[in-house]
């Protein structure tokens, strides 16, 4: 029961952290939305773990954690040098290595 | 006799409030104790009219508390404002849960063990919870859109961050030692004397200083700080919101001084007790008291050092959390590991 | 089972909360529940150490990064509006739903074939121990790699957040 309710419950946490990605400019809630999304996938990975009797997935839990909180700590830290320079966390305005 | 589940629903109930009442007593009489202490050690009185010794003195300020007018300033971001005194309360007395105060006691036929919850991941969860306390703090801080506040709650982010480091770092050393993470092994562990202070002092060392600064207290209460901030987070609250952030330090350092106590110096053991010939309830009631004890001098030490050391600036705090209690912490790390190897602990 | 419902709710609704509040502060407090919200799904899900460690790890450490960011940045201007932002928008709303089909169809299908594993828990499952096993058995290599992960990223976000001296 728990097992086929909560990968549901990730799913739709994982397409609201992506439609989040799409609509918002805010670098910082850009970030927030894939923190949203990996742990869409913890839900999921800890969903499967529980089924399935096996740990392998809580050792997947945390590696995700892991690059969670290196991709947390480089993006803020774009963010700021960003900020720096521009006086805005707005991803549009960081465009000058688009094309 | 198999515990029928309303009774074991029942003992939940009375550990519960027991150990909430505990914290909350302790927290009503802590600031007694540190005016009085504080005001010794300046060589004054302090509040000594309201009761014998002055130890109505709690209760004619909580009143005071409740019946002072409530300010909401106009330009705070309310639900945030109003969110921020709960969330900073909350975490503070779900931690002092899982500490054992204890071992069991034998009641109407069968043994309760004296903590109100045995997780497995005992000491995780408290630092869980302390790290969940740090959102009332910044949160208040940021909602009272004031500088003074805003300052507050941007130093003590950047603080408890830096010293949950190095505080979970030094208890890494204590868990190597009694290989779980369960706070009762922890304590049955440093059974017969083998007290964890006496072979991991360095652990000891940053441990105590990492946990007055996580509780924001003096030295380290840079973000309330009044010679620079006014008061730091709680500059703009009043009335029963300001003494919520009171109590949750309050319940902080009792917290802490729990842990310190469980982690460090044999939590409920009495070295030498086993070879008294005690009854079994009097062993126990000896071992809660033997807790509450040291857990005291802990709190004691805490008003003792914040009424005699100067306050840190915020250069020296980071430096110290990070270039001196971050190494020696790794350096305990390392000493345990090497001393389980060559089988000496 | 009604417990989940609820929790489920919360989280759902907090994730809402995140992507369509202005304020970015509100966000990353929105965040944070659902953090916790996911950390209570961990809990019933018997992975106690989980739990722990999306509460100190996520909530409480990755998080303050956030609050510290936004509070130093101190953002509370709103967003402008550009060119393109509309159909953006609306394309999106559209993906949305059709990602949660096909991610829904792909793990519905999954869950239905895994009955045949119906054998009770381990007795140290999700405990500290027997993840700390599988770790520095099984995954020993991914391990290290990932401390070199951290290593490299502590090191970028000192550089990048460096104050150049002119």
């Amino acid at each position: 029961m728990i097992t086929s309710f909560l990968p549901l419950v990730a799913a739709v946490l994982f397409a609201i952290g992506a439609i989040g990605v799409l609509i918002r400019r805010n670098a910082i809630v850009v970030l927030m939305c894939i923190e949203l999304m990996l742990n869409a996938v913890n839900l999921t990975f800890a969903s499967y773990a529980y089924e399935l009797r096996s740990m392998s997935a809580h050792v997947f839990i945390f590696f995700v954690m892991t690059v969670a909180a290196a991709e947390a700590a480089v993006g803020l830290g774009i963010v700021i040098a960003v900020f720096r320079k521009r006086q805005s966390a707005d991803v549009d305005d960081v465009n000058l290595m688009r094309w | 006799m198999e515990p029928s589940v309303l009774s074991l629903i029942i003992e939940s109930l009375v550990k519960v409030v027991f150990v909430i009442g505990l914290v909350m007593g302790g927290v009503t009489y802590m600031t007694w104790v540190e005016r009085r202490v504080a005001a010794i050690i300046q060589d004054r009185l302090g509040p000594n009219r309201v009761g014998i010794a002055g130890l109505l003195q709690p209760i004619a300020d909580g009143l005071k508390f409740l019946f002072k007018e409530d300010v909401i300033p106009p330009h705070v971001y309310k639900p945030f404002y109003i969110l921020a005194p709960t969330l900073i309360f909350i975490p503070s007395l779900l931690g002092s849960t899982v500490i054992p105060f204890g071992d069991s006691i034998h009641l109407f036929g069968r043994d309760i063990p004296l903590r109100v919850a045995d997780l497995n991941v005992g000491i995780l969860f408290i630092f869980a919870m302390s790290a969940m306390g740090v959102y009332g703090i910044a949160l208040a801080g940021w909602a009272s859109n004031n500088k003074f506040s805003l300052m507050g709650g941007l130093r003590s982010s950047a603080q408890l961050i830096s010293y949950e480091l190095a505080m979970g770092l030094s208890v890494v050393g204590v868990l190597m030692a009694a290989g779980s993470l369960r706070l009762n092994e922890v304590v049955e562990y440093q059974s017969g004397f083998h007290w964890n202070a006496f072979t991991q002092p360095i652990g000891l060392l940053c441990f105590v200083v990492a946990a007055f600064a996580e509780t924001n207290r003096a030295p380290f209460d840079l973000p309330e700080c009044e010679s620079e901030l006014v008061a730091g987070y709680h500059t703009e609250y009043s009335s029963m919101k300001f003494a919520m952030f009171m109590m949750a330090e309050y319940a902080n350092m009792i917290t802490a001084a729990a842990l310190m106590v469980t982690l460090f110096f044999g939590g409920w053991q009495v070295p030498g007790l086993s070879k008294a010939s005690l009854s079994p309830l009097a062993v126990s009631l000896i071992q809660v008291g033997a807790f509450l004890f040291k857990t005291a001098f802990f709190l004691f030490l805490f008003v003792w050092v914040r009424w005699t050391l100067p306050r840190f600036r915020f250069d020296q705090l980071m430096d110290l959390g990070w270039k001196a209690l971050f190494p020696l912490a790794l350096l305990q790390v390392f000493a345990t590991g090497l001393g389980i190897l060559k089988g000496w602990l | 089972m009604l417990i989940i419902n609820v929790i489920a709710f919360v989280a759902i609704f907090s994730a809402l909360m995140v992507v369509f509040h202005r304020s970015p502060m509100v966000s990353v407090v929105f965040l944070i529940v659902n953090l916790v919200c996911i950390a209570l799904f961990f809990l019933f899900l018997h992975a106690q150490f989980l739990f722990a460690i999306q509460l100190i790890v996520y909530a409480g450490a990755i998080m303050v990064l956030f609050v510290f960011v936004v509070m130093l940045l101190n953002l509370r201007q709103e967003e402008e509006q550009r060119p393109g932002w509309r159909i953006q928008r609306a394309l999106a709303f559209v993906a949305g739903p059709l990602l949660v089909g096909a991610l829904w169809t792909a793990l519905w299908r999954r869950g239905r074939s895994s009955e045949a594993f119906p054998g009770g828990f381990s007795s140290g499952f999700g405990t500290a121990e027997d993840i700390g096993r599988l770790l520095f058995n099984d995954y020993l290599f991914q391990f290290e790699a990932a401390s070199v992960l951290l290593v490299v990223a502590m090191i970028g976000a000192v550089v990048l957040a460096r104050r150049r001296e002119s």
